[in-house]
Formats: structure tokens, sequence, C-alpha cells
């Protein structure tokens, strides 16, 4: 069968997912942008991956509009006027939100929802609030079906922010993911404990490390996507990943590693990078024509290139001949000294590197933990996470995760899982974010063990809408494939869970 | 510096008062309550070897007449605590208190505060004045979980370093109290009188039982009328896991009925508790 006839004939496939599918195949005949003979060995090697990202990329991967221009000015291009009331401002983010381009080509990104909307929020009654957010959120999962659709709260107190919280409790639905951007001085204690009991029921919204982030980026930084840091009327060009385990395999001893390997490798994915940032800033028509750059929605010299890596825990063990995950990365000093040795050179490597087109970001790439693909099985770990199934009990496992987060501006998170009765205690899991983030770590967030919407390795899917494919029926969500693979090959779903009993002696 | 026999360190708990806390379990108590949910957690080991006999892995063994643990070959299968007729463990470790802060220290950051229950903490009062005073200097606060067995007026330099105590009422009745626990209750509940004067109570626990609802109902309204709105009241519903025969005998082997702690909570409330809890 040919890739177009299995397409066309699968059954799991929405008509929407196989336009897409199909879009991919026809750019992936292009041979504008070639590979080099190296970057073809290193793919075929496992060491490069792109992320499927495409031979001829026609937009920035993650596109990071500033919404707040649509709400002061409207759009000339889509010939909308600046709001008057809520209606009219969710109105108009819905149909903005079908013109922003991504990978997925579902926008990565929503707004700050709360700093759009209270505003207008503020002008009506809370019933007429919640029941326009109701609908508004209700279109969000309808018609952005993509569980990479981001939207984010805080670091305020807002009625905006509690209507939000209250109706992703009763809506229970995947789209969109939600980021509160947490300060303990800034984030009243009450609404930080609405969060963490909407985000025990419902996967979301994950917590934000906000000083952190404006330390790096400012105040107008997002949280897209899965938990990626970008610019405010920036974004991300490009996303490929170094698979550090493969990686690993070519070198003879730690010192080869070190000295020979890493830094031949990271040369040319950089190269790789390079030559795709190029292309979508001077041969794609979109940082010329569209209007979200025209309108200044967003400005070239925001972006920045994101060089991911996956399998850190994986690299380390192999370097140092541990077999049993129990007993490496995440439960062995060595392995973990040597992981920080690797991520100080590699950061050191990056850095160094002149980034094209990222003048904004400091005139070069940032690092990015990426959250992993079914594909990469149990050899790569997420970024630099803990092998699932290997954590240790939640202090130790935060205290590592602090240890890594720092090197990640463009993002890196770990995910906890808890037992019923944490729900009854929203003040004992602040207690724990708060210590976790002070320590360190950049992006926390958490689920209770029996809900349907579940957060997979960085995105959130339902249980339920993976058991339709398990049945070979459709699930509106893009994403549903994703989680099943990730279930069915990585194991994503048992990672350990905080429970009561699991103190030691 | 002063020792005292630890049965459990919990380093993140949400059950055990406010927050997120380090809870730790000391071994002995008084009470041989019939519900006890950790048997094991009542006597100290005598050393007879019976379970080192049964272990599995051999990760328990007889040296100079002691049995010693081995946490490392340990697989947590607790034939150990089946075998012991004492109603005792031989996973026991003594520690000092430094050795307990140097544990505090590694989760600092994300508690605030620290819990120590057992078996009774009370029998264990110096140490606990001499762990408080410290953990206190760590801008940490300092709970109890208490029977009620010792009068705590007779230890005020140990209240001044306790932050707030958790009291167990398990009975109002002095009798039923004694069925329950082998142990007369005038202590505890002068040490409710007491805890409630002081300001340092920061909830009362009474454990619901099948087939007892007279019983109950007593309790809960003389606990309630006392506390009113000054603490929580937390309703705990019988449960038979790990309780040992002679209480499934006496108790059953069934959970505490749905409508029956309702009724409970409701005369809580009527009474003027705020917050009751039933768990």
């Amino acid at each position: 069968m040919t890739e177009v006839m299995k397409i066309i004939s699968d059954p799991t496939l929405t008509y929407r997912q196989q336009l897409i599918a199909l879009a991919r195949l026809a750019e992936n005949q292009d041979t504008s942008l070639p590979l080099t003979d190296e970057e073809k060995q290193m793919k075929a090697d496992g060491i490069l991956c792109d992320l499927n990202e495409g031979a001829a990329p026609y937009r920035p991967r993650y596109i990071i509009p500033d919404y707040r221009i649509l709400m002061e000015n409207g759009s000339a291009f889509l010939d909308l006027k600046k709001p008057q009331d809520l209606w009219e401002a969710c109105a108009h983010l819905l149909i903005m939100y079908q013109h922003v381009p991504s990978i997925t080509t579902f926008p990565v990104f929503l707004g700050n929802l709360d700093e759009l909307l209270e505003p207008f929020v503020q002008q009506v009654s809370y019933e007429e609030a919640k029941k326009c957010l109701r609908l508004f959120l209700l279109q969000i999962d309808r018609t952005l079906t993509d569980s990479f659709v981001h939207a984010d709260l805080g670091p305020k107190d807002s009625i905006t922010g509690r209507i939000v919280l209250e109706l992703t409790e009763e809506m229970q639905c995947a789209m969109p993911n939600l980021t509160l951007k947490y300060d303990p001085e800034l984030t009243s204690d009450e609404f930080a404990q609405l969060c963490v009991t909407c985000m025990m029921k419902t996967a979301k919204p994950s917590f934000a490390n906000h000083r952190m982030f404006v330390k790096e980026w400012g105040e107008d930084y997002a949280i897209a996507s899965c938990y990626n840091g970008l610019k405010v009327a920036g974004g991300g060009y490009t996303l490929p990943r170094l698979r550090m385990y493969e990686l690993s395999l070519k070198a003879k001893d730690i010192q080869d590693f070190k000295e020979n390997v890493l830094p031949h490798y990271v040369e040319i994915m950089l190269g790789f990078m390079d030559k795709r940032i190029r292309f979508i800033v001077e041969e794609s028509n979109f940082f010329k024509a569209n209007f979200l750059v025209k309108e200044g929605f967003v400005k070239q010299e925001n972006f920045t290139g994101m060089f991911g890596m996956v399998g850190l825990a994986e690299c380390c063990n192999h370097l140092l001949g541990i077999t049993d995950p129990m007993k490496g990365y995440g439960h062995n000093k060595q392995a973990d000294d040597l992981g920080v040795e690797i991520m100080e050179q590699l950061q050191a490597l990056v850095n160094r590197h002149p980034g094209l087109y990222c003048e904004g970001c400091g005139g070069h790439y940032g690092l990015h933990a990426q959250v992993g693909i079914d594909s990469d099985g149990r050899e790569n770990s997420p970024g630099a996470r803990i092998p699932v199934g290997a954590e240790p009990v939640m202090p130790e496992h935060i205290m590592h995760s602090a240890r890594f987060h720092h090197y990640f501006p463009t993002g890196i998170g770990d995910i906890f899982k808890f037992e019923e009765t944490w729900i009854q205690t929203p003040q004992a899991a602040l207690d724990i974010i708060k210590g976790a983030l002070q320590m360190g770590m950049r992006y926390y967030s958490g689920y209770l063990e029996n809900n349907d919407v579940v957060r997979v390795t960085g995105y959130l899917v339902k249980k339920s809408e993976i058991a339709k494919l398990d049945a070979h029926e459709q699930s509106l969500n893009n994403v549903t494939i994703f989680g099943k693979g990730a279930r069915d090959y990585s194991d994503a779903l048992d990672r350990r869970i905080e429970k009561y009993e699991e103190g030691s002696r | 510096m002063k020792k005292a026999p630890v049965n459990r360190i919990i380093p993140f708990s949400n059950v055990d008062g406010p927050g997120n806390r380090f809870a730790l379990f000391l071994q002995k108590c008084p009470f041989h309550c019939l519900y006890c949910h950790n048997p094991e957690t009542i006597n100290e080991c005598i050393h007879c070897g019976a379970c080192v006999a049964t272990c599995p892995t051999g990760a328990l063994q007889l040296i100079d007449q002691k049995v010693v643990w081995d946490e490392a070959t340990c697989v947590q299968c607790d034939t150990c605590l089946h075998t012991c007729t004492h109603l005792s463990s031989p996973k026991i470790e003594w520690m000092t208190t430094d050795e307990i802060v140097q544990e505090i220290k590694k989760v600092r950051s994300f508690i605030r505060g620290i819990t120590v229950s057992g078996g009774e903490c009370m029998e264990h009062a110096d140490f606990l004045l001499e762990l408080f005073t410290k953990v206190q200097k760590m801008g940490l606060a300092c709970f109890l979980d208490s029977n009620g067995a010792y009068d705590f007026e007779q230890y005020p330099e140990l209240m001044k370093v306790t932050d707030a105590v958790m009291l167990d009422i398990k009975a109002i009745d002095s009798e039923f109290h004694q069925y329950l626990t082998g142990n007369d209750n005038a202590k505890v509940i002068k040490n409710l009188t007491y805890l409630l004067q002081t300001d340092k109570l920061y909830e009362v626990r009474t454990v619901l039982l099948n087939g007892f609802e007279l019983q109950n109902q007593k309790t809960v309204e003389s606990v309630s009328r006392l506390i009113t709105d000054h603490c929580r009241y937390k309703l705990i519903q019988y449960r038979p896991y790990g309780v040992r025969k002679e209480g499934i005998e006496a108790l059953g082997a069934t959970m505490f009925k749905e409508e029956e702690r309702l009724q409970c909570a409701e005369i809580a409330k009527k009474n003027g508790v705020k917050d009751v809890i039933i768990v």
C-alpha cells in the first residue's frame, strides 16, 4: 500500500488528522533543504532526531503571539476591532487561534488568559462570565484538538483564573494544557491551593517557577506546548533532539565521550539547526508576509532555536556500565555527578555557538529537555528525568530534579503521581511545591492516580480516549495516539505514586 | 544525648497535622487498643528470636542474644510482624535526636513541621524535649500525636516547646475505655481539659466502632461539648486492616457503617464543632 493510501484508509484517523498527515507527506517530498552525509548518518544512528518536523519548514515550530495587541487594537488582517466586552474578547481570541500556525497546525499558546480577560470579566456578573468562559473552553477543547494547545494563568489571583479552574474541574477536558506562573510572593496561598486541587483532579495546571523564568526571560515569557519556556511575541524556530543513550554508544569511555563524541555531534546538530532556521527566516514566507509579523504580534528577534535532548539517565548509566536503573542515575552519586558534568559541557557547547536570528535571546539557542516520543521506548527517558518505575521517594526525586532544571531555559519538567488522600490536603501538596521551586525546580506537574485525564510525559490525554484507539475507533484529540504509544512502549503511565506508606523504616 | 526506638519515619505526610510534615513513629505504648492498626508498635522487642527463624531473606539474626535487623537484606514482607506474639517488631532502630535532626534537614524545604507519633510518643518524653528544642530552632512547628495516657501538665518544659497536640479520645465512658484499651481514661480526660485551657489542641480523634452505637454517640456528644469550636474533631471509621485476632473477634471484620457516621458528625456539629472530618 502507498503511504498516501495508508493515511486515506486508516479507520482511526479523523478527517483533520488525515489532512495533517497528507500535508506532512507532501512536505517531505521536497529537497530544497537537503541533509549532509553527516546529518544523514547521525539520523540513521538514532542520535539526531528531528521529531518529524518536516523537510521544508514553512513556519516556526512554536509561535507565541502577543494577544494583548489583539485586545488593545484588534487586527487589520482579521478585520477585528478592539473588543468591547467579554463575549467579543473571547470570540476574537477564538478567531485568532485559527490563524496561528505551529508544528501541530494548532496554536501552542493561547495567552495569559487571566491577564487578557480579567478587565472584561470584571464588567459582568460572575454567572455571565462563567457562562461565556465555559463556551470559550468548550470551543477550545472541541476545535483545537491537540493537547499541545497551552494557556497560562497567574501569578496573581483573579476572578478569571478562579472561573477557569472551576470550569476545568467541571468539564474534565484534556485541552487546553494549563500552567500557573507561581511566585509565593505574588500568588496567594488560597489561589495556589485552588490550583493544587484542580491539578490533582485534572492533571492541570502545572506550576512554573515564575521567579526563575522572569530572571532568564524577563516578565514577558510564556509557557507553551508541553512546558516550553519562550518569549512572548516570539517563539521557537525548531526543536531537534540529541538522543543521549545512542550518543553514549559511540564513546569508548567517559573521557572519549566528553572530549570527542559529545562536541562532534553537538556541532553537527547546531549546524542542522542553523540551516533550518535560515530556511524559515529567509526562504519561507512567514517572517515576510504573515499577519502575525506584519501587525507586531510576533517579532523575529524574539525567536530562538531549541536544542533538545533526551536520555541523560541512560547515557550516564551506560557510560558507567550500570544496567539496573534502580542503582543508576537518580540513585547513585557517581551517575548524578556525571550527569551534571555532561550538562555543564553541553550547556557550554550550545551557548558558545552563535545562534542565527536569535538576537533577543542572548544570541544563542536554548537547551530543552524534550519529553520524549513513543519510539524512544525505554532506551531514552525524557530529558534529564529518572526512568519511570525507578523514581526514588519524592523528596529525593525533587532534589535530583532541582540539580538539572536550571540548565533548560526553554523547558524541563517533572511529574508526580499522588495517592487519593492528597486531594483532601492541598496545603500539604503546596508545601511540597513551594519547597521544590525554592530548591530550583523549574516546572512541577502532578495528578491523582485514578484520574481520567492524565499527564503522559508533558502533554495530557484521557485514558478513556486511549481506550477508543485500543478499540480501533477515532479519537478527536490528535495527541491521544502519542499517549497510547507512550503507555505501550515506555510504561509512561506507571510512574511511582506518592503514598503515605512508603516512608523508610 | 537522648535516644529513642524508631519504628518508622515518613518524610512526607499529609495526614499527621496541617500541611506537609515529617512524621516520626516511636515504639512502645501503654494502651492495648483492640482496634490498633499497628499492634507491632505496642511493646519493645524482648529478643526471643522467634522472628529470626521465619525470616525468608535472612535479614534477621540473633547476635549476642539480640535480634539484629539488616535493612538492606529486608524485603519488607512483614513475616516477622506476623510471627511475633509479643506485639513488637524487630525492625526498630535506636536513634539520637541529632540523627533525627539530620533526617529532618533532608526535607526541611518541603515541610512546615514535624509530628511525633507512636506507639505512644510520651513514653519518650525526655527524648521529645531534646528533639523539639532542636527542631523549633529550625523554624519548624512540633506536634505530638498522643493517646493522652501521660499527664501533660507534669511536663511543663516539653509543653513549652510543643506547638500543639493531636489527642485521641477513645471513649468517654471509663469502663468502655478500660475494655477497649486495657486502661482507665481519667488522665486522658484531664489532658483534654488541660490542652484546651493552654490552647495546645490541634485536633481530637475518636474511632467509631461497629456494634457500639451508644458508646460512639456518648463519646462524640461529650467531647464535642468540651471542644466546641476550639479545634477540629476527626471521626475515624473503624477499619479491620492490620487489626489483630482478638480485635477482629470483638469488633468485626467490616468497615464502619455509612449512616451511623453521619449521625455522629451531626452530634458534633450541633454542639458547635465547626471543623468535623470523617475519615
